[in-house]
């Protein structure tokens, strides 16, 4: 059904302690298009999300069956560096976590890590990710000054640029637009769009509206297992199940 | 119930004027502290006009008045009889310093513009008259009991004629004593001269003991914080910590003798001073042990600021770094540790205060009444860490208590007071502008 999965969930499932979080997931996820997670709150589909670069092993207590394929390999195998892992699976999340230095350095900070540290390499990075996550010309002339001085929405476009800097393959969003008004909305909907073209987007989302708007396929969950997963316009037109229907057209959630 | 409300509001109003003026009494202490302070140490210094009185029974004094009180009496409701305490000097013809002489004894009191007073490098001040030359590079100074005596111009510091003097000249001999005061060796076992030995001493202990507690701090505080499974044994270690605050400051100077200077000094000594035994090299007092005691005395301030730090890093900026690719160590160094950095400094401010203040544990550490050679100089290798050393807050104790001539050195006493709280403000200070740059740097995040 998927062309060009990049990513495959198999069997996963996850538990926080002993309280069960996801239940035998399968899915795929497309290369270069967008995928939208839905459901009410507490569903399991950030924490779906946080499978994808192992962001939950930070958590105590989890535990997981089944695996993730990247490219065909496991992400949970013991050999696989995880550091690696996150720089090509890239994060972004709900409240805009700007690191408390210049906007320079915010987004030069993957860069650093991966020891490339040299101005005259650095600066194109910088421009480059910037202009990507549109934000270049807002603030190409404060660029040394602290990141917490910019607005909600610009945080929010400076953590993408910071992920898109060090050229990841996916972009992980996790509710991106949630801390954000209409206008700093629409504009990191545009940029999601606009990403498409060169990454794999996931984001997770409580509005449908932004669900339809910017997705290729949606996926519905529902207490931890995955209701419908499917094209975003068929789902939305003609959901193939009831509880997806329920939820949709807001008979509860 | 109504009653009850109006009886609240008077108890709100009474509450607003108790929580008031407590604070209002604990600043007029810290203000009366600071201007007692202030008044006597550096009025020290001011030239104070030299007077010649005649007595009932013809003779002379000649001094510095330096108090005025009422004679005790047996009738509290007779008329009150005053009496002078004069400085009269010339420790080494008349043997006392001071006098007391009953007002109604004088007959007449003088100011002559030529009278002076020689601060000499032995035997204190000389009150009297300059008459002439003398033998080979001395003066003949006159007193003012008749007798003449020789100085030799060698042992002269200063000659003053403050009778003569106008404002500005006076303010000359004050810049002059208090630049003596600030940067010359003591003289006189400490009664007079400067404390440069002991702001120096005082200074140097304060920034090795940073150096030592930075570190050890700051690195007790990460494990604490960042990978220490938090349970109960963490939460022991913490309340522990936090008691260690509480040890009285002397138990850490018996574990300072104990451990640095016999042990790890001991030590040092036999494996590297092994020529120079039984002369112990580093196996007694000296500035680093100090400085090492004063470290363990205090890092539980900055472990305990630093964990605040720490826990203030909101977790989304340790995630965003996580999901960038960076291990947990280099998110540590790179973003959690900046971020901490003004809450560490905090830490910082408080362990160096305490530590610049404190006596006791360094009186069986290596601080000593007076050090022949300060811990940095010429010889090589130019600092040497095991040397012993003055501290201003021991200098205060021995000179206003232990001195041979209290009652003359109690305006060094005050100064050095002064001194003191001045270098622990300046240490402080410098420690803020640094934070508060920090804080400029990494805006504290508003998230």
């Amino acid at each position: 059904m998927i062309e060009n999965p990049i990513l495959s969930v198999v069997n996963l499932s996850l538990w926080y302690g002993k309280s069960r979080a996801l239940q035998d997931i399968n899915m795929q996820i497309p290369e270069k298009k967008i995928t939208a997670f839905i459901g009410p709150s507490g569903c399991g589909k950030s924490t779906l999300l946080r499978c994808f670069n192992r962001m939950n092993d930070l958590v105590d207590g989890v535990r997981t069956e089944g695996t993730i394929l990247f490219e065909g390999a496991s992400i949970h195998d013991p050999n696989l560096d995880v550091n690696a892992l996150r720089s090509r699976i890239g994060m972004v999340f709900q409240k805009s976590n700007p690191f408390p230095k210049s906007i320079y350095e915010n987004v030069a900070f993957g860069s650093r890590i991966q020891g490339i540290n040299r101005k005259h390499d650095l600066d194109p990075i910088v421009e480059r990710s910037l202009s990507g996550a549109a934000l270049w010309d807002e603030v190409k002339d404060r660029l040394h000054e602290s990141a917490l001085g910019l607005s909600g929405g610009q945080q929010q476009r400076l953590c993408i640029a910071r992920a898109i800097a060090v050229e990841p393959e996916v972009i992980l969003l996790d509710e991106p637009c949630s801390a954000l008004d209409p206008i700093a909305t629409a504009k990191v909907e545009e940029l999601m769009l606009d990403l498409k073209s060169r990454y794999t987007l996931v984001v997770v989302t409580h509005n449908m509206q932004q669900a339809t708007r910017v997705s290729d396929y949606t996926a519905f969950l529902y207490l931890g297992a995955m209701v419908e997963y499917g094209e975003t316009q068929k789902l939305f037109i003609n959901p193939a199940k009831k509880q997806t229907e329920d939820y949709i057209t807001g008979r509860f959630g | 119930m109504l009653d009850q409300k109006r009886l609240s509001n008077r108890f709100g109003r009474a509450m607003t004027w108790l929580t008031g003026g407590t604070l209002a009494l604990n600043l007029l202490l810290v203000a009366g502290l600071l201007a007692l302070l202030i008044w006597n140490g550096a009025g020290a210094f001011w030239p104070r006009p030299i007077v010649v009185l005649t007595l009932a029974d013809g003779t002379k004094a000649m001094g510095e008045v330096r108090d005025r009180e009422a004679i005790p009496q047996v009738d509290p409701r007779a008329a009150p009889t005053m009496r002078l305490k004069l400085k009269v000097g010339n420790r080494d013809s008349g043997g006392a310093e001071f006098r007391w002489i009953d007002e109604p004894r004088i007959v007449s009191r003088e100011y002559p513009g030529n009278a002076v007073v020689i601060e000499r490098m032995e035997w204190g001040n000389l009150y009297g008259f300059v008459v002439g030359a003398g033998s080979e590079g001395a003066v003949t100074v006159q007193t003012a009991g008749g007798a003449r005596q020789d100085v030799p111009l060698a042992a002269v510091v200063r000659t003053v004629r403050p009778n003569a003097l106008g404002a500005w000249g006076k303010l000359g001999v004050y810049a002059s004593r208090v630049r003596e005061f600030l940067l010359d060796e003591p003289r006189e076992s400490n009664t007079e001269g400067g404390i440069f030995p002991a702001i120096f001493g005082t200074v140097m202990m304060v920034f090795l003991m940073s150096f030592a507690v930075l570190p050890l701090g700051v690195l007790a505080a990460l494990y604490l914080r960042e990978y220490a499974r938090q349970g109960p044994l963490v939460r022991a270690v913490r309340i522990a910590v936090n008691n260690l605050a509480g040890v009285p400051s002397i138990v850490f100077g018996v574990f300072g003798l104990g451990f640095f200077v016999y042990f790890v000094g001991g030590s040092i000594d036999r494996l590297f001073f092994a020529d120079a035994l039984p002369t112990p090299t580093f196996g007694t007092g000296g500035i680093l042990w100090a400085a090492l005691t004063l470290a363990l005395l205090t890092v539980p301030v900055v472990i305990v600021a630093t964990e605040e730090g720490l826990a203030a890093v909101p977790r989304g900026v340790r995630e965003g770094s996580l999901a960038l690719g960076a291990t947990k160590i280099e998110t540590i160094v790179r973003v959690v540790l900046p971020a901490a950095a003004p809450g560490i400094l905090t830490g910082m401010i408080l362990a160096m205060a305490r530590a610049a203040g404190e006596v006791a544990p360094l009186m069986i550490v290596g601080m000593v009444k007076l050090a022949p050679a300060l811990p940095v100089d010429g010889t090589r290798p130019f600092v040497h860490l095991e040397r012993k050393f003055m501290h201003l807050g021991f200098h205060i104790y021995d000179v206003g208590f232990q001195s041979p001539n209290v009652e003359a050195t109690k305006p060094i006493v005050f100064a050095t007071a002064l001194l003191l709280i001045a270098v622990v403000t300046v240490v402080n200070l410098a420690a803020i502008m640094l934070r508060n740059r920090l804080r400029r740097k990494y805006v504290t995040s508003a998230l």
